[in-house]
């Protein structure tokens, strides 16, 4: 792994995505369909790293066991959001829970 | 769509909680500057407790105390922080890593779209780096300052203000953070990597508002665990477009009733748990 690499390959393309619409758009909009994809982006990549880490702790089968602490605490952590819609209270939620599972599970 | 109607909502909130001492009534750098300041003072509060875990997070997945710290200093996106720190853990390339980091930033972009208009006249001396300031945050503050009918001709110094403020803020907690993940030997027996996992659950869950968005992230989870197995964490990537696609297929199909302020744009929402820069 090339840290400098990476650091610059990410300083990169964050800076692109932030600089280059100021820059480049100043009295246009992007169209439609653009927007319509780009605003599915966050929740549809959020969504693709968290079920595999809930799902799959141990790599490759599905785990649906009491002892899955990922699968149980994250759940809580989806009700938790979903009710409250307060990230520190998700956190701090699912990971008490996550710890608690983990010591008495 | 509801998502821009969510960024009206809290411009409101924004103009609201101004004092009248704070109503700029007479329009300086100075006072621009502070103001954007204090606007942002709140959101700190919430900011603080991620730049902590990812110090921690970042020494512990396997990057060196200067690429964590970098990490923060120069690329500065905390989303885009946390998933690459798990993806150096399980050990893909750099090239993949940069792809996905542009993947979860390209919803700055629609900021910097927002914003254009509205930066237009400033040199690139301000723009450059309030470009690379731009956060969560400091878009929804700033667009609220923008979103004033007073002429301030001042009002990218609010925008510096809360630029700063982030940004001084993030690379503390991210330095406290190194220095406690250092001496916690093992996180996966602390649940230090559950952190992650539970921080984007908080991220992702006030973006579903709607059947497409619903679509999107079930696609997406679904989709996940079928392709988890492609190398270089590829299922990540076809996980995305899939849902990407769910998400589009859905608004298509079931377009959401227009209300009297929303848009034709469906721009993606700092929702107010969204507190990542």
């Amino acid at each position: 792994m090339n840290e400098t690499l990476l650091i610059l390959g990410m300083a990169a393309v964050t800076f692109g995505a932030r600089y280059l619409p100021m820059a480049v758009l100043r009295r246009f909009d992007l169209p439609g369909p653009i927007l319509r994809g780009l605003s599915f982006v966050p929740p549809a990549v959020l969504m693709a790293i968290v079920a595999p880490a809930m799902f799959l702790p141990g790599g490759n089968t599905i785990d649906l066991s009491l002892e899955n602490a990922y699968l149980w605490a994250g759940l809580l952590a989806f009700g938790v959001a979903w009710r409250w819609k307060n990230l520190l209270l998700t956190i701090v939620a699912g990971m008490s829970v996550f710890l608690f599972w983990r010591v008495m599970v | 769509m509801d998502g821009f109607a969510a960024i009206l909502t809290q411009v409101q909130d924004f103009s609201v909680s101004l004092s009248p001492s704070e109503s700029l009534s007479v329009f300086t750098p100075r006072r621009e500057f502070w103001a954007g300041v204090r606007a942002t003072l709140p959101l700190i509060v919430g900011a603080a407790p991620f730049g902590f875990i990812f110090g921690a997070l970042a020494i512990n997945s396997g990057l060196s105390l200067p690429a964590a710290a970098g990490f923060s200093a120069i690329v500065f996106a905390g989303s885009a922080q946390f998933i690459a720190s798990g993806l150096v853990a399980s050990g893909v390339s750099v090239g993949f890593i940069v792809m996905t980091t542009l993947i979860v930033n390209l919803r700055h972009a629609l900021y910097g779209a927002t914003l254009a208009r509205h930066t237009a006249h400033l040199p690139q001396r301000w723009l450059l780096p309030l470009a690379f300031w731009l956060t969560d945050e400091t878009f929804v503050v700033v667009a609220s300052r923008y979103a004033k009918t007073d002429d301030s001709p001042y009002k990218h110094w609010y925008f510096l203000g809360s630029a700063l403020l982030m940004y001084v803020n993030w690379q503390i907690c991210t330095w406290i953070g190194i220095g406690v993940g250092q001496s916690i030997p093992a996180p996966g027996a602390w649940g230090l990597d559950f952190a992650l996992v539970v921080t984007f659950i908080g991220m992702l869950v006030p973006f579903v508002r709607n059947r497409a968005t619903l679509a999107a992230v079930l696609v997406a989870g679904a989709t996940a665990l079928l392709f988890n197995n492609l190398p270089n964490k590829l299922g990540l990537m076809v996980a995305s477009l899939a849902g990407i696609s769910a998400g589009l297929l859905v608004n298509g199909l079931w377009p959401e009733a227009k209300t009297g302020h929303s848009r034709q744009n469906p721009s993606v929402s700092p929702s107010q748990t969204d507190r990542l820069p």
